[in-house]
């Protein structure tokens, strides 16, 4: 069987005596290294096309308002009620087929971590962000973030988020650089990112 | 069968695959460097990416130190190759997947064909994966009858445009907008005869035609950037959200990865997923890595199968200097600074691995004796070297090669790999000279001129190769 065939033939590629394991040397800076500065995160995200909005936690249905007012969103199942103005019809996923969700203009949901130094939100699959099809067939993403839930570098991140779950890690709207190398925005996933950081 | 024959590492075999070109490496040359376009192209292209890359490797004060870390993991990695595939394979299982071994290409085809017969499907999207190219994948599935529908935007120019890839990142960085558009034009169905040749309408496009793909087909096949033995965790980086589709959409998910993409520890990823994007897109991040761990309830594909792919990789194992091509994490920096590459193009390599990874990578898969130019296509000027996130020696390991090349085969290609190098004596001369120079500048610390500046204002510089390539020749 293969496997055993495989696994001989590299047992048999590195020989003997082998070496003891070596930690590598992480001299990098690591988790817990760098303040976080949310100028920097607003910055990056801006960088790479996503919009940014700050408010506090009493204006997040005014700012979904301000993007998705009278269009038809999908939301996760334990999304909080209070983020959704009047103006939005919420469309809770519960197993949606991906046809519908394709159809429907847009998606709230909350994150896991966000990377400041890369302008990166993580999501993570928790109640509050949901499947991973409904943030991505939707062209617009508004997701909302904790400050809390900023962190410096991405071995903070790294850090703070578990491997178990489903992980997406988004830097920006969907793009591409197969045309000359060029980035540009909107291809497969979500053509607009919005992210409320709310204080 | 006997235990030492089980035992012995074993190079990719013939006829299966795209590791071998029908011509040698200079051959192959000439026809690149016959074409213009193709040249402003690749130098329009590789000239814009090393600008963007060298100012967000600038962005970050600890880049040696992740290269310098990402080294050791890779090394630790291949020391403990077969320990590291056991526990990633048990991880894997726990987490609801299950595990194929591939001793080679055909075995790999055989065993995707079989998973995608048995669910009923005809058709398979695919997300990029270099794995997949290398077995000749699609050809293989074709023969059973089966559709492969690449999603990628490069891989989608170049399939419509019955092309070959020739980059590792950008299979299509020899086409420009123009020529994108005259493809979509006359290959993609139903598409706006007012198309116009801005990127963006061009992405709108391919969008547009590949929506219905994505949402109909039940079977993906990917292949995988990471794969972290601690946890089975697979990690798949990508731009544009085809990725994304085929890893969430589909009932049956198919990963195929080369044995080398395992990683120790999930902490790792911190390091990789900091060197990968902005050594190869020039992106502080890409905008999408996918990780997951064998099967999630309710959430994306519900039956997932990782193949583990050999095809030659035991064979560079076994080679004390050569292993180091393993370390490879396919970021294709070496390509957008080699000079050879920028004038001869990513399809004189013959192998789906072009470029100076490729050069170093493809003989020793396939055994040198069968791609004997390819140690020569370098003019050993070390920039490959200075851009590789991880440090890869690619200089060391191509003097290495050379010294297996059957002699006669050998002597036949230093011949032409000397013709169309000294075909430009003045060019090659004056950038050999201003490497060298810059590299013994760099080392009293004023770094390299530009463009490669950028690179070398946060990086260690290794040793200058002890002769040029020219020297080399001279001192024949
Ligand atoms: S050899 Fe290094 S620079 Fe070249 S593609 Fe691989 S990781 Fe990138």
């Amino acid at each position: 069987m293969s496997r055993e065939l495989i696994l001989g033939r590299l047992r048999a590629a590195l020989g003997a005596p082998r070496p003891a394991p070596a930690d590598p040397p992480r001299a990098y800076r690591g988790a817990g290294a760098l303040a976080v500065d949310l100028d920097v995160l607003v910055d990056r995200l801006t960088d790479y096309r996503a919009t940014v909005h700050r408010c506090g936690d009493a204006d997040i249905a005014r700012v979904v308002d301000q993007v998705l007012g009278g269009r038809q969103v999908v939301v996760p199942p334990e999304l909080p009620r209070r983020w959704l103005p009047d103006s939005v019809r919420a469309v809770p996923d519960d197993d949606l087929p991906a046809a519908r969700i394709a159809a429907l203009d847009g998606v709230v949901t909350a994150a896991a971590v966000a990377v400041a130094e890369t302008g990166t939100v993580v999501l993570d699959g928790a109640p509050d962000q949901g499947r991973r099809i409904i943030t991505l067939l939707p062209d617009v993403h508004v997701c909302v973030l904790r400050t809390d839930q900023v962190v410096a570098t991405v071995p903070d991140a790294v850090a703070r988020l578990d491997p178990h779950r489903p992980l997406t890690w988004i830097s920006g709207p969907s793009a591409t650089s197969d045309i000359e190398l060029n980035r540009v925005e909107g291809v497969h996933g979500p053509r607009n990112l919005h992210v409320i950081i709310v204080a | 069968m006997t235990r030492t024959f089980l035992g012995m590492p074993a190079t990719a075999p013939r006829g299966v695959g795209h590791l071998r070109g029908d011509e040698s490496f200079p051959v192959a040359a000439r026809r690149g460097l016959a074409d213009p376009q193709l040249r402003r192209n690749l130098g329009h292209a590789t000239g814009t990416i090393r600008a963007k890359s060298a100012a967000v490797i600038g962005e970050l004060p600890d880049w040696a130190q992740l290269r310098a870390a990402g080294r050791a993991i890779k090394t630790d990695t291949m020391a403990r190759l077969p320990e590291l595939l056991e526990q990633l394979e048990a991880a894997v299982t726990r987490a609801g997947g299950t595990v194929h071994w591939a001793a080679d290409a055909v075995e790999a085809n055989r065993i995707v064909t079989d998973l995608v017969r048995g669910t009923g499907a005809e058709r398979v999207m695919k997300v990029k994966s270099m794995a997949t190219q290398e077995i000749g994948l699609n050809e293989a599935l074709a023969e059973a009858g089966i559709e492969a529908v690449e999603t990628d935007l490069a891989e989608l120019i170049v399939q419509l445009g019955d092309d070959r890839p020739s980059h590792i990142l950008v299979p299509a960085i020899h086409r420009n907008r123009a020529e994108v558009r005259e493809i979509f034009l006359r290959a993609m169905p139903g598409v706006d005869p007012a198309l116009s040749d801005e990127p963006a309408a061009l992405a709108a496009a391919a969008r547009r035609h590949l929506r219905e793909t994505f949402l109909s087909t039940r079977v993906a096949v990917s292949g995988a950037n990471f794969a972290v033995a601690e946890t089975g965790t697979l990690a798949v980086v990508e731009s544009e959200g085809n990725g994304r589709m085929c890893l969430t959409l589909p009932e049956t998910l198919i990963t195929v990865m080369g044995i080398e993409k395992v990683v120790p520890t999930w902490r790792d990823l911190e390091v990789f997923l900091q060197l990968l994007p902005r050594a190869s897109t020039g992106e502080r991040m890409n905008p999408y890595t996918s990780m997951w761990t064998g099967i999630t309830p309710g959430d994306g594909p519900q039956v997932f199968h990782l193949v583990l792919l050999d095809n030659g990789r035991s064979a560079v194992l076994a080679d004390p200097v050569g292993r180091a091509a393993l370390h490879c994490i396919r970021c294709s920096a070496c390509l957008n600074v080699c000079p050879v590459y920028e004038r001869a193009g990513g399809h004189a390599y013959g192998s789906v691995y072009p470029g100076p990874i490729g050069a170093v990578l493809s003989p020793q898969l396939t055994g040198v004796a069968d791609n004997a130019s390819l140690p020569y296509a370098s003019s050993l000027c070390g920039a490959c070297y200075d851009a590789c996130p991880v440090m890869i020696d690619i200089p060391s390991i191509l003097v290495h090669l050379r010294g297996q090349a059957p002699h006669p085969r050998a002597e036949r290609a230093t011949m032409a790999a000397a013709a169309y190098t000294m075909d430009r004596p003045v060019l090659y001369a004056a950038a050999q000279r201003a490497a060298k120079l810059s590299r013994l500048a760099g080392r009293r610390g004023r770094g390299l001129p530009p463009p490669l500046s950028g690179w070398t204002a946060s990086r260690d510089l290794p040793q200058p190769p002890p002769e040029s390539f020219r020297q080399w020749w001279a001192s024949r």
